[in-house]
């Protein structure tokens, strides 16, 4: 029987998290399913920032993290933002038909 | 009872991400990704991070997602279509994720071979007035960059998002 949780687990469950945001930031054609993608590989960062603070006993992990959580904030209120003006102008959510800079 | 109660969070928070990935339409994407952040969450105060388990529910589950969720209903956005899937990346995309986690997950077990096991309560820095002393003393100069890039943001958003006046 394990006393504690071993820090690799926390590390692993956050490359697995991390994998599935990857993963539907590439097969997601929905924009917002796509932002939310970015969401999810954000907060797998989180997770480690926090692992590893509580494996060197030291509180800066805990700010690096609270900056990520800022940004993020930041980055969803501005690409939901553009989310809404590029709905605005070609009334479609789907990646593949927003392509202008493509060719 | 830490493995116990990280192995029912972290079964959680995956199961919910896979379904984030896999749901069709945006809405049941958006629950799953709340459900994410409320394991992880639970998975912070395991970590001792009072402060940041707060914020994320506050922040991440509440503000956010909420954000999210609005915008979604306010575009009225479907179920995504499926097209122009390619056969190769169907058959082959699965399979090697999971190789690509087990190659990542014998690594890293291998970087941290004696690292000492994360017991509750083994950390007492991730208070809120902990957290606070080093913002404000060691980090002051972030902060405040920060609170100007949350006023950039707010401002850029208000100006992409409102209605162009002819």
């Amino acid at each position: 029987m394990l006393t504690g949780v071993p820090l690799s687990w926390y590390l692993i469950l956050s490359a697995v998290l991390f994998a599935l945001g990857v993963a539907g930031f590439l097969f997601r054609r929905n924009i917002i399913t796509v932002f939310m993608s970015i969401e999810l590989m954000l907060n797998a960062v989180n997770l480690s920032f926090i692992a590893f603070s509580y494996q060197l006993k030291q509180v800066n992990g805990h700010i690096y993290s609270f900056f990520v959580m800022v940004v993020a904030a930041a980055e969803a209120a501005v690409g939901l933002a553009i989310i809404l003006t590029v709905f605005r102008n070609r009334s479609t959510l789907n990646i593949d038909d927003v392509s202008s800079m493509k060719n | 009872m830490d493995v116990i109660l990280f192995l029912i969070f972290a079964l959680i928070a995956v199961v919910c991400g896979v379904n984030v990935v896999v749901q069709s339409h945006p809405i049941s994407s958006a629950v799953s990704l709340i459900g994410v952040m409320g394991s992880l969450a639970v998975l912070y105060l395991l970590l001792g991070a009072e402060f940041i388990a707060a914020a994320q529910v506050i922040v991440y589950a509440g503000a956010i997602m909420v954000l999210f969720i609005f915008v979604i209903m306010l575009l009225n956005a479907g179920a995504e279509t499926r097209r122009g899937r390619s056969f190769l990346a169907q058959l082959l995309g699965v399979p090697l994720l999971i190789a690509f986690l087990g190659l990542m997950a014998y690594f890293v077990q291998q970087l941290f071979p004696g690292a000492p096991a994360v017991h509750f309560g083994g950390f007492q820095g991730g208070s809120a007035q902990a957290v606070g002393r080093a913002l404000f003393t060691q980090f002051l100069l972030p902060f405040e960059v920060v609170s100007v890039l949350i006023l950039i943001a707010i401002l850029g958003a208000v100006v992409l998002a409102q209605k162009e006046m002819d």
